[in-house]
Parts: C-alpha cells; sequence; structure tokens
C-alpha cells in the first residue's frame, strides 16, 4: 500500500471513529448539537458585525435557537417546565428585548458603523483562543456530562467568553449591552442542556431581571447621550486614579 | 411567617408607595416609616430565631440560621438609620438644585427596592434566587449612583453596571454548574437541587471537581460585588459620584450581603473537596484587597474615594479571615463585618454633611469641621478613630482577633496585614486630623443635619468592643462553627 493510501485510509478510520458515535446519537441530541455549533458561529458572526442593528438581529437568531434547544431538551425528558422556559424565552429573548433594542437604535439615531479597539480578523483569533481555553476549563466537568452533552457545556462557557470580549472590543453602549444580553443568552443555553433547566423560579426571576436591566438602560442611554452627546464610551475617561 | 412576610413586603410595598408618592415633602417620613417598619418586622423575626432556632419556611425556600439572622437584622438597622440621615440630607440636595422632585422620587422608591433585594438575597435558601436577588440590587442601584446626571457620575454607573453586570453573570455560570452537581445526587425533584440546607446536607457527595470550578466562578462573580481587588474598580467610583446615603447603604451592606453570597458557597466546597486552595483563594483575594487598598487611601483627593477604598481594605481583611477559617478567624470575621457595616456608614453620613458645607467633596477644602459644628466634627474623628482600629472600639477586638490568628496559623500573612493595616491607619487619621481641626470657612446648613443615627453607630460599635449580647456570641459561634474551614 502507498503511503499516501495508508494516509487516507487512516484518516478515514479516524473519520469513521469520530463520526459514528455522532451519527448514531439520538436525534434530539443532534438538534442539540447543532444549536449549540450555530449559537458558537453566531457569536463570532457578532465579533465580525459592525452595524448594532445586525448585531441585535444576531442576538433575536441566538434567542430562537434557544427556544429550539429548549423545547427539544423538554420534548425528549419529557418535562413540562421546559416548555415553559422556551415559551418565557421566546417572548423575552425573541420577542421584546429585540424590539426595545431596535426602538432604542432608531430613537437614538445610533445605527451607524462602530470601530472596534482590534481588527475584527484578530478578534477572530482571540475567539477561537477562547473556545479551545473554555473546553480546556470545563474538561473536568465534561466527563459528567454522559456521552450526549459533551462538548455542549464546552460550547456555553465559550459563548461567554466570546461575549466578554465583545463587550472589551467595543466602546458603544449598545453593542456593550448586546454582549451582556448574549452571555445571559450563554448563561441561559448552559442551564438548559447541561442540567435541563433550572427551577421555574429561577428562571423567572432571571428573566425579570434581564428584562428590568434593558429597560433601566434604555432609560441610561438617554441619560448617557443628554451628557455627552454620544454614545461612544470613548468618552468617559474622568474617572481614573492618576 | 408573618414576620418574614412582613420583612420582606414592607420595602417592596413601599417601594411602589414612593413610586407614586417620592416627590412630596412627605417623602422622607414615608422612607423613614417603612424601614422602621421593615427593621420592627426583622426584630420581629429575631425574637422568633432566638425563641424557636433556626428554621425554614414557605416550601423551604426561606431560611434562617445564625449566619443570615444577625445580617438580616442589621441591615434593616442601616436602612433605618440611613433613611433617618437622608432625610436633611437630600433636602438640602434639592435646596441646591441637583435633584429634581422626579430624581428624587426615583431615589426614595429605589431605596426601598434595593432594601428588598438585600433581604430576600440574605433569606433566601434559593441559591438561583439569591444570584436573581444580587442582580436586581445592581439594577436598582445603578440609577442611584446616576442620580446627579453629571458626566462623572454616569461614567461611574456605566462602570457599576458592566462590571458588576460581568460579574454576576459569572455567577450565574457557577450557579448552574452547582446545580449540575446537585442534581446528581439530589436527583430530579428539580426543585430541591438548589435549596442552600439540601446541598449542605448532601455536600460530601457532592462531585469535587464540579463544585471547585463553581466555586472559582462564584467567588469571582460575587467578589466583583465585594469589591475584591483586582475586581474593585467599580467601587470607589460608584462610592464617590452617587449620593451619599447610597454609598452608606453600598458599602455598609450590599458589600456584606456580596462575601455572605460568596461563604454560602465556600461552606459547600470545604464540605465537598476538603483542600486548603478555596481557603488560600480566599486569603489571596483579601490580603491583596488590604494592600492596594490602603495603599491607594494616601493618593485619594476626594473624601469619599477615600472611604471607599478603606471598605476595599476591610472587606479584604474579613475576606481573609475567613480564608484562614477556624473557629476564632471566622468569628472575629462576623465581628468585623459588624463593626464595619456600622461604622463605615456612619462614616459616611459625616462626610456627606461635611461635603454639603464645604460645597466639595475634596479633602483640602474640607477644615475645621470642629469649630464650625462639633458634632460632626467629633463624630468623624469618632469614626475614624473606629475604623483604624483604635481600642476600646469593636473593629479593634476583630483585628486584634485576626491578626494573632494568623500569627499562629499563616505567619508569612501577619507582616503583610500588618502593613496594610498601618499605612490605612497613617492615611486615615492624618487626612481626619486635617478635616476635624484647623481654622474654618466652611458654612452652615440650611437644615440641621440629624447626628443621631452617627452617634447611634457609635455606640453600638463602642459597646460591642466591651461586650458583645450572649445570643449573638451564640449565633457567631455556631455560624463560625458552620463556616468552618
Amino acid at each position: 500500500m502507498s503511503a499516501p493510501a495508508a494516509a487516507a485510509s487512516v484518516a478515514s478510520g479516524m473519520a469513521t471513529q469520530a463520526i459514528t458515535p455522532l451519527v448514531s446519537l439520538p436525534l434530539p441530541v443532534q438538534i442539540i448539537h447543532l444549536c449549540a455549533a450555530l449559537l458558537l458561529l453566531l457569536a463570532f458572526a457578532m465579533l465580525a458585525q459592525r452595524r448594532v442593528a445586525n448585531l441585535v438581529s444576531l442576538f433575536a437568531a441566538q434567542g430562537v435557537l434557544l427556544v429550539i434547544s429548549a423545547a427539544v431538551v423538554g420534548y425528549s425528558t419529557h418535562q413540562a417546565e421546559l416548555y415553559q422556559s422556551a415559551v418565557l424565552t421566546l417572548v423575552i429573548k425573541v420577542i421584546i428585548l429585540p424590539w426595545v433594542l431596535f426602538k432604542l437604535i432608531h430613537r437614538l439615531r445610533a445605527d451607524w458603523e462602530m470601530e472596534t479597539l482590534v481588527n475584527i480578523p484578530s478578534q477572530q483569533l482571540i475567539g477561537i483562543v477562547l473556545v479551545i481555553f473554555a473546553f480546556v476549563v470545563v474538561q473536568p466537568i465534561a466527563q459528567f456530562t454522559g456521552a450526549n452533552m459533551r462538548g455542549v457545556l464546552g460550547i456555553a462557557l465559550a459563548l461567554v467568553l466570546l461575549a466578554f470580549l465583545m463587550m472589551i472590543v467595543r466602546h458603544t453602549a449598545i453593542a456593550q449591552v448586546v454582549g451582556f444580553l448574549s452571555m445571559e443568552n450563554a448563561l441561559l443555553f448552559a442551564a438548559t442542556s447541561a442540567t435541563k433547566g433550572m427551577p421555574m423560579v429561577v428562571e423567572l426571576g432571571i428573566g425579570l431581571d434581564v428584562l428590568v436591566g434593558v429597560f433601566v438602560l434604555g432609560i441610561f442611554f438617554f441619560q448617557i447621550r443628554e451628557q455627552f452627546d454620544s454614545l461612544d464610551l470613548q468618552h468617559m475617561e474622568s474617572l481614573k486614579d492618576d | 411567617m408573618p414576620a418574614l412576610l412582613a420583612t420582606l413586603l414592607f420595602p417592596l410595598l413601599g417601594g411602589a408607595l414612593l413610586a407614586a408618592f417620592g416627590h412630596r415633602l412627605f417623602a422622607p417620613w414615608i422612607n423613614i416609616a417603612v424601614s422602621a417598619a421593615t427593621f420592627a418586622a426583622a426584630c420581629a423575626l429575631t425574637a422568633i430565631v432566638i425563641a424557636d432556632g433556626p428554621m425554614q419556611l414557605l416550601a423551604e425556600q426561606f431560611f434562617l440560621d445564625a449566619f443570615n439572622v444577625f445580617l438580616v437584622a442589621l441591615t434593616t438597622f442601616v436602612g433605618l438609620t440611613t433613611a433617618i440621615f437622608s432625610a436633611p440630607y437630600m433636602r438640602i440636595e434639592q435646596d441646591r438644585g441637583r435633584l429634581t422632585p422626579a430624581r428624587l422620587r426615583l431615589y426614595h422608591s429605589m431605596y426601598q427596592l434595593f432594601m428588598f433585594t438585600m433581604l430576600l438575597a440574605l433569606t433566601t435558601n434559593n441559591l438561583g434566587l439569591l444570584w436573581v436577588a444580587m442582580e436586581a440590587a445592581t439594577l436598582s442601584t445603578v440609577l442611584l449612583v446616576s442620580l446627579y446626571r453629571t458626566k462623572a457620575s454616569l461614567e461611574a454607573a456605566w462602570k457599576y453596571f458592566i462590571l458588576c453586570g460581568v460579574g454576576i453573570a459569572l455567577a450565574l455560570f457557577g450557579t448552574v454548574l452547582l446545580y449540575f452537581a446537585a442534581e446528581r445526587v439530589l436527583g430530579a425533584e428539580g426543585m430541591s437541587a438548589l435549596l442552600w440546607t439540601h446541598l449542605d446536607a448532601v455536600k460530601g457527595r457532592l462531585e469535587p471537581g464540579i463544585i471547585g470550578i463553581a466555586f472559582v466562578f462564584l467567588l469571582v462573580g460575587y467578589g466583583t460585588k465585594v469589591g475584591l481587588v483586582p475586581l474593585h474598580s467599580w467601587l470607589p467610583d460608584a462610592h464617590a459620584e452617587g449620593p451619599t446615603p447610597v454609598s452608606a447603604v453600598l458599602s455598609g451592606l450590599l458589600l456584606n450581603v456580596a462575601l455572605y453570597a460568596v461563604m454560602r458557597g465556600k461552606t459547600l466546597v470545604d464540605g465537598s473537596l476538603h483542600a486548603a486552595w478555596p481557603g488560600q483563594m480566599l486569603m489571596a483575594f483579601g490580603l491583596l484587597s488590604v494592600v492596594v487598598g490602603a495603599l491607594l487611601i494616601w493618593r485619594q483627593k476626594d473624601v469619599k474615594r477615600m472611604f471607599a477604598y478603606s471598605s476595599i481594605e476591610h472587606m479584604g481583611i474579613i475576606t481573609f479571615a475567613f480564608g484562614m477559617g477556624g473557629p476564632v478567624a471566622n468569628f472575629a470575621a462576623l465581628l468585623h463585618m459588624t463593626g464595619h457595616a456600622l461604622t463605615k456608614s456612619a462614616i459616611f453620613y459625616t462626610t456627606g454633611h461635611a461635603a454639603q458645607k464645604a460645597h466639595s467633596q475634596r479633602i483640602d477644602a474640607i477644615e475645621g469641621l470642629r469649630e464650625v459644628s462639633p458634632p460632626l466634627g467629633w463624630g468623624l474623628m469618632m469614626g475614624v478613630l473606629a475604623i483604624v482600629g483604635m481600642p476600646p472600639f469593636s473593629v479593634f477586638a476583630s483585628e486584634f482577633l485576626i491578626l494573632t490568628t494568623a500569627m499562629q496559623q499563616q505567619p508569612w500573612a501577619a507582616p503583610v496585614l500588618l502593613l496594610g493595616l498601618g499605612v490605612a491607619f497613617g492615611a486615615l487619621f492624618l487626612r481626619a486630623q486635617g478635616m476635624v481641626f484647623g481654622r474654618s470657612s466652611l458654612q452652615r446648613l440650611p437644615h440641621a443635619p440629624n447626628m443621631l443615627p452617627v452617634f447611634v453607630h457609635l455606640a453600638l460599635v463602642l459597646l460591642l468592643g466591651f461586650w458583645i449580647p450572649p445570643v449573638l456570641v451564640g449565633w457567631w459561634h455556631t455560624a463560625a462553627a458552620m463556616i468552618g474551614g
């Protein structure tokens, strides 16, 4: 057997090893994996996005994926609570918050091209490093999640870190808030996929907090713009301990 | 049960009431009345706990044990005295045109809501609700920090929101991991797996790998709200730019409650891991906060900023003591929590009025307080003496206990701790001397400041230095044993 053929057969062997268990997974688990992958993709898309309005659209898309994954987990584990959670997510994350944010952007005329502190290709590279880091951190935990959900927790933490990165490199107030909200999305995803959802009372509380938070920030944006004539946070440099 | 409901519902309903009437002339009185009612309810609750011991209420969703009952009493008490202080203070601010009626209404309403979130965080048995309450506490105070709508205050509020928001998101991840670990042991009962009492009962069987990582997230998350260095940078800004009553409750209450949340997590991780590193992490964060806080006190020109750094230093001392663990250090930490909350809020009351007299928060603009207003001057001087740890105030007793324990258990840390305490002592004493003594050009205030809260707080700190009520000693011993370490 020639060397390239041997290499190919080894590679295909590895591929079948890696893929076979994935294909044999039950359909709901595969859907969750798909959602996780798409969420990660959306997080990178957010990093690459320059316009605030598009950022909000991506955020809404994240919400849709969360709704799907909550419903699927609910269906496969027969937990009615997760359906309620899915409805809650649908109402808050897919309908109300994007609507409020679009309204704000419109009212504040804030939809211009954003500058970022780090150029976008470098951001993507940092993002990849963060994903690897996240997988390393959850390594000791992942073994307890069962074969089905392995990797999902890693993606959830990666999403948190990517949202974190987005908040650091953007200095527009609305972009930071979208980063904050997508961080919350990532945590919700971790809760539904790894633990089959938090108790309902906690989810309601978290939902309420997020909702109130966005309204508070909405007020806040107007205050900031009134004082600084801009939502660019680079003007905020006065408070420093020399 | 009615007492607990009253403790929680009074501030909640008070917040709603003040959202309607908070701009009226009698609003400060409603604020005081609601706070007094909350304090009375908390006293009743405390009396019940003294009589019947620890208890769980409302399908175990709420609980009271030796660790949180005294914090409930302390929180409602400081809430009441701050409401009393705030009445003339905010009146003066309004007369000077820094506040519109609408903002005053916001202030009164949010003040009560903040009290509600603090009490919810303290009494809930559900770690998820604890998180919700901590987040709600940030949300209710963020608009208070920006109440004056100046550029600096907006910047401070934004920083506060973003840093604490991110921090608390990490704490939520920690909570999810805790739930994940608990579910494997407590099963799919769902509701019970986040209840702290249930987790505590099975902590020996929780998966150490998961709990360890969960604790790191909880520590970093809630530690941001405690103001531990290097996660502290929101704290001085928020304290300096917000109205003084808000600085007082942030320092006196919020930091304690956030540390309380960390310690609930620490108890679980100790029971699960039986390792030294969680305590060592607390010690490291604590020592760093003591040293950095103390050194930065020297450099401050703004009086409220200076005392904010002193808060960082003291939270560092308490965190360090909890990190050492053991009955004595934990006891001292609980005593220090109480002493610091009472003293620091009293100091903020005096500095608030002093800054009003000087029309400036700059330290060099405030001078000769004793000459213009002896109660204010002596109040500030006594407060500073108490906070730097002069005997016979209780802060001295707790710092002495912590220092001697450190010499026995962690000899390497004692010099560092001593250095921090010494630097803070020198800086605060020197600055206070300049503010209190000397000639003065300060003006009288149009509304007489109410100095009662200051002296009541300081008298209590003095009392705790001599004699701690046996009930309190019992609780602290129980809590210290529970926290372990």
